[in-house]
């Protein structure tokens, strides 16, 4: 490896990783939220078999797995414009991310919901809960360490799809390297250099995800034995 | 004080249950006796409404119901007065014992917490465990899970306790434990319906007898009676086959 392509990487590394800090993720954790809630509303109207909503659920879902994930950002970003939406491009691919997102997790969550056992929700009926509370109290914290890698797993597939984010001119983590890459025409090494600072943060992520699964995990018999017989 | 009538249920072309009848007298203990498929699950799941009855009527602390048309917010109310106990216990997974016992009281009927606690408390000592308040059903052996059950399931002071088949996933030395819970609360004045295989509970500890076979009501009688003096040839050969293998369970 030359000199000069040495000092290019270590030139090029912070230009390529402060747009990552300062908008990848921004952009990932604000769509895995939109997503999330899309996810949720979507799955709660399927398991409650809400009438209409519950078609307009399995349409939208449909639709949304049914079509890539670059068409629906170019459709929200270029192709409402015409219909008279203007969106900037950090929301518009915020939208796109959520939404696209939201029909992939709402299958993750209700998958999930229905994976608690039916007798549980049977017995807070019985002790009087309503709907409301059995889903609140009984069955969705049940359901969510079930749900938890899954949707952990999507969480790390958003942080690199975001790379579409700078088809519609979001200056993120790829962008940055694009425009280093057609500065300098070493596009080899400023890719790569790109997919290692994606690979540095899919890695703490990982490394997140193992953490948060053994805080997440409420009845790992030994621990809470040894924790209620020392409360005792 | 609790009546079912003419109670029918069919899942697809099978019909469980073909117009029963049954009565709990307030501090009455009822045992619904009978072999597997006989319908008795399936009576106790459509008085608790957990199955749409196809038809039937339902009279409680006076007022009545008609099962196949009652509505969702009867169902609550009636709800907030029955206890029910499962067979396979169906503790909450995500709740300590003492939160599983306060569940009815402070979420259900917003009863403030300290209360709530207070009396969770008091009925986990009535079953014997209170020293498990801070496990989690996981870490409790069957016989403690339903225990802890039955005590979720008289925290809120139930008019009458429906019990469904309640010791059928325990092993016999398991299954003494609550049967002795059972009997105390018994004792204590508690209306209860009780399905079971139990038939030493059934004849120590029930002041009524109801036997089903094929989704009829064969025999109902008091208990003492319906032990010595069967009057249907049915129920005499289920209790002979029953007692015999009592029998030779010793």
């Amino acid at each position: 490896m030359s000199d000069r392509l040495i000092k290019i990487l270590i030139d090029s590394f912070p230009k390529i990783l402060i747009p990552g800090l300062r908008m990848t993720i921004p952009l990932t954790l604000a769509s895995f939220a939109v997503g999330f809630v899309i996810a949720l509303a979507l799955a709660l109207i399927q398991v409650a078999k809400v009438p209409v909503l519950n078609q307009i659920a399995k349409i939208y879902i449909w639709i949304f797995r049914g079509t890539p994930l670059l068409v629906q950002l170019f459709i929200i970003f270029f192709g409402l414009p015409g219909l008279g939406v203007m969106l900037d491009a950090f929301p518009a691919a915020v939208i796109a991310f959520g939404m696209n997102l939201g029909a992939y997790n709402a299958e993750v969550l209700r998958s999930s919901i229905q994976a608690v056992p039916a007798g549980q929700s049977e017995a807070a009926a019985l002790v009087g809960m309503t709907y409301p509370q059995i889903m609140i109290h009984v069955v969705l914290p049940q359901a969510f360490p079930i749900a938890f890698p899954p949707l952990f797993n999507s969480l790390i597939g958003l942080v690199k799809d975001t790379s579409l984010a700078s088809s519609i001119t979001v200056i993120e983590l790829f962008t940055a390297a694009q425009q280093i890459a057609a500065r300098t025409f070493e596009p080899f090494a400023l890719y790569c250099e790109a997919a290692v600072i994606y690979l540095i943060f899919c890695t703490v992520l990982t490394a997140l995800q193992g953490w948060l699964e053994k805080k997440l995990v409420w009845k790992t018999p030994e621990e809470k034995m040894v924790g209620a017989t020392a409360a005792d | 004080m609790l009546e079912v009538k003419n109670l029918y249920k069919s899942f697809g072309s099978n019909q469980v249950l073909k117009g029963i009848d049954i009565k709990v007298d307030r501090g009455e203990v009822v045992a619904v006796l009978g072999s597997s498929g006989s319908g008795k699950t399936t009576m106790l799941r459509c008085t608790s409404f957990l199955e749409k009855a196809d038809s039937g009527e339902m009279i409680f602390d006076g007022s009545h119901y008609e099962m196949e048309k009652i509505g969702r917010r009867e169902i609550h109310q009636l709800r907030m007065h029955i206890g029910f106990v499962f067979q396979s216990f169906n503790l909450f997974a995500n709740r300590t014992a003492l939160g599983n016992v306060m569940s009815g009281l402070s979420i259900a009927r917003k009863v403030p917490k300290s209360e709530a606690e207070k009396i969770a408390r008091e009925m986990l000592s009535r079953v014997g465990m209170l020293n498990r308040a801070d496990y989690y059903p996981a870490q409790l052996s069957g016989g403690q899970q339903q225990r802890v059950a039955i005590a979720r399931a008289i925290a809120t002071n139930p008019v009458v306790v429906l019990f469904d088949e309640p010791t059928s996933a325990l092993d016999p030395e398991l299954t003494g434990e609550v049967l002795d819970v059972m009997k105390k609360l018994a004792e204590d004045g508690m209306t209860m319906v009780v399905v079971t295989h139990e038939m030493q509970f059934a004849q120590e500890v029930a002041d009524k007898v109801v036997f089903m076979d094929k989704g009829v009501v064969v025999e109902e009688a008091p208990a003492k009676q319906f032990f010595s003096a069967p009057k249907q040839e049915r129920t005499l050969q289920f209790l002979r086959r029953t007692m015999r293998d009592y029998t030779y369970n010793i």
